[in-house]
């Protein structure tokens, strides 16, 4: 392949006022959280002590970092089949619906994530949706507790997450050629073994996008984690602002913005490995 | 044999049609459910209502905090659009076409805002502020939406770029057109619908945005998202109900507009 003619090529100059932004508007107040997280004290004097650090990696702060990927974990697990089986069925479609169905997934991303949840107030709540249903059909007799629980959350989160997930899928799906699926039919597996040894596998670069996606928007979803999960549970990004916010401790909460940070880019490391490696395995 | 593998498959399809209806069904209940319950007539947001009114709309009409934090909401919006449009493209003709070092790198600078964690970000940002002396204002907040918003502008025309033709600059500069010309008269037209994607995504996630708005705000700078949730965690009130149902129209027209003019729908899958 030659080189391009230089007319076709934009001067990488032209990214200069935005690299120029983020260097200072980015990248800085990056470093200006390390910088913080030194200070001894919540009223910031003695700088060059790990002391917030030591605070963060207690056990209680160790046992809100776990809890808030294992949040992460649940919640992209159940995107992944809900997910997994609207992108299936979205290719098998007429062209008309999938442009309804395309619509209807898309909705929730562009919707604000504080209607969204609210919407999952009045779902969960003691006068829901799902209670009344519940003791219209004489299931129970008295309102289940599902706002503030663990399960609600996880639903709700998974739900607002979604679109993340089911977009990348249908990419992903949509590139496998259909003539695998026969021929696997033909040499007489059946449609389980099929979606099991031909679909799944080479759609995984698909499921990698998507669960890093939705897992990395779960984590972080402050919002909804605060009002579905209510005040009993605790999560990093709560746990970040109210040592900035309530108790002003500024230094205690850079270093929990710290951790969460470089164990969100973990996880997207880890994440985008497995989607290499995926992606070799689809195309191999 | 064959009747064997019919059932199977009929059982393999009915369980994967079962689970995308349910989804389906769980995808479109929160904004059936938010219209629904903002007519009602009583006090809770009891599902179904116990009778139908418009008291919330009434209510929702003298409400003049949400009045000002939905203004303040707009202007940002604004703001930060039209910033992140400039940088963006920007940048974007900077990074789409060239495969350099460098140029990977900068795409992954650009694109970082998107996964790391905004409130990390908008904590990070506020401590930077207050360090050389910035109080919060509409102009901090419009900086830290900028940051969290340019991955979206950068995302769609790095998008429609890829997808020009590169012969097309080339017999425009053959023609005689200089960069510039090219520039407004191919380039431009040819990524329009890319960058207004990109530009109404980045719009929508600006006045929807929390985690910076959480720190770079105060009463004086008051935002829609900040006010409903603090409304929400005080106590479940009505008012909201028909707020949301008001933003989930808006939204909804938005969409079906920027879905006739862009295919936005085609850009949001790239």
């Amino acid at each position: 392949m030659s080189a391009r003619p230089p007319v076709t090529v934009y001067p990488l100059r032209l990214a200069a006022p935005l690299a120029g932004f983020m260097a200072l508007f980015f990248l800085l107040p990056m470093l200006m959280l390390v910088w913080v997280s030194g200070y001894a004290d919540a009223g910031m004097t003695q700088w060059g002590s790990a002391a917030s650090w030591a605070k963060m990696f207690d056990a209680f702060g160790l046992a809100v970092l776990g809890d808030t990927l294992w949040l992460g974990l649940q919640v992209t697990l159940l995107s992944l089949v809900l997910g997994y089986a609207l992108a299936w069925t979205y290719l098998r479609l007429p062209s008309q619906f999938q442009t309804l169905v395309i619509f209807i997934v898309m909705m929730p991303l562009l919707t604000s994530v504080v209607v969204r949840t609210f919407a999952w107030i009045v779902i969960l709540g003691r006068q829901g949706i799902v209670n009344s249903a519940l003791m219209n059909l004489g299931w129970i007799d008295a309102p289940m507790k599902l706002l503030y629980t663990r399960t609600g959350l996880v639903v709700a989160l998974a739900n607002v997450q979604l679109p993340l997930m089911v977009l990348p899928l249908i990419t992903a799906l949509q590139r496998i050629d259909p003539n695998l699926a026969d021929a696997s039919a033909s040499l007489g597996a059946g449609a389980w073994r099929t979606f099991r040894r031909v679909t799944v596998p080479l759609s995984l670069p698909g499921v990698v996008a998507g669960c890093l996606l939705t897992f990395a928007a779960a984590i972080t979803a402050f919002i909804s984690q605060s009002l579905i999960g209510g005040g009993q549970m605790l999560f990093m990004p709560m746990y970040l602002y109210q040592q900035a916010s309530a108790l002003s401790n500024y230094p205690f909460a850079a270093a929990i913005g710290l951790t969460f940070l470089v164990a969100v880019l973990v996880c997207v490391s880890a994440f985008n490995a497995l989607g290499r490696l995926s992606r070799g395995y689809a195309a191999g | 044999m064959s009747r064997r593998i019919d059932w199977s498959g009929s059982a393999f399809r009915g369980v994967m049609n079962t689970l995308a209806l349910l989804t389906l069904a769980l995808l479109i209940a929160p904004t059936v459910v938010v219209v629904v319950v903002s007519f009602t007539n009583g006090f809770s947001l009891k599902f179904p209502p116990p009778g139908y009114s418009l008291r919330w709309y009434q209510e929702l009409l003298d409400a003049s905090q949400l009045h000002f934090a939905a203004w303040n909401s707009v202007k940002v919006a604004l703001a930060t659009t039209v910033l992140a449009v400039v940088l963006g493209v920007a940048g974007a003709l900077a990074i789409a076409r060239s495969q350099t070092a460098s140029a990977r790198v900068l795409d992954s600078l650009f694109m970082s805002p998107l996964v790391l964690p905004a409130l990390a970000f908008g904590f990070a940002a506020l401590m930077t502020f207050s360090a050389v002396g910035w109080t919060v204002s509409t102009t901090t907040l419009v900086i830290g939406h900028t940051v969290v918003c340019v991955p979206y502008v950068i995302r769609t025309t790095t998008a429609a770029l890829a997808q020009m033709e590169p012969a097309l600059l080339e017999s425009s500069a053959s023609l005689g057109a200089s960069r510039l010309y090219t520039f407004r008269r191919v380039t431009l037209p040819l990524i329009r619908p890319g960058v207004m994607a990109g530009a109404f995504i980045a719009f929508m996630s600006s006045f929807d945005n929390v985690p910076v708005s959480l720190f770079l705000r105060d009463a004086r700078t008051d935002m829609l998202p900040i006010r409903m949730w603090q409304d929400l965690e005080g106590r479940l009130d009505v008012t909201i109900a028909a707020l949301s149902a008001v933003i989930v129209v808006v939204t909804l027209v938005l969409m079906v507009v920027m879905e006739r003019a862009v295919g936005l729908s085609r850009r949001l899958r790239q």
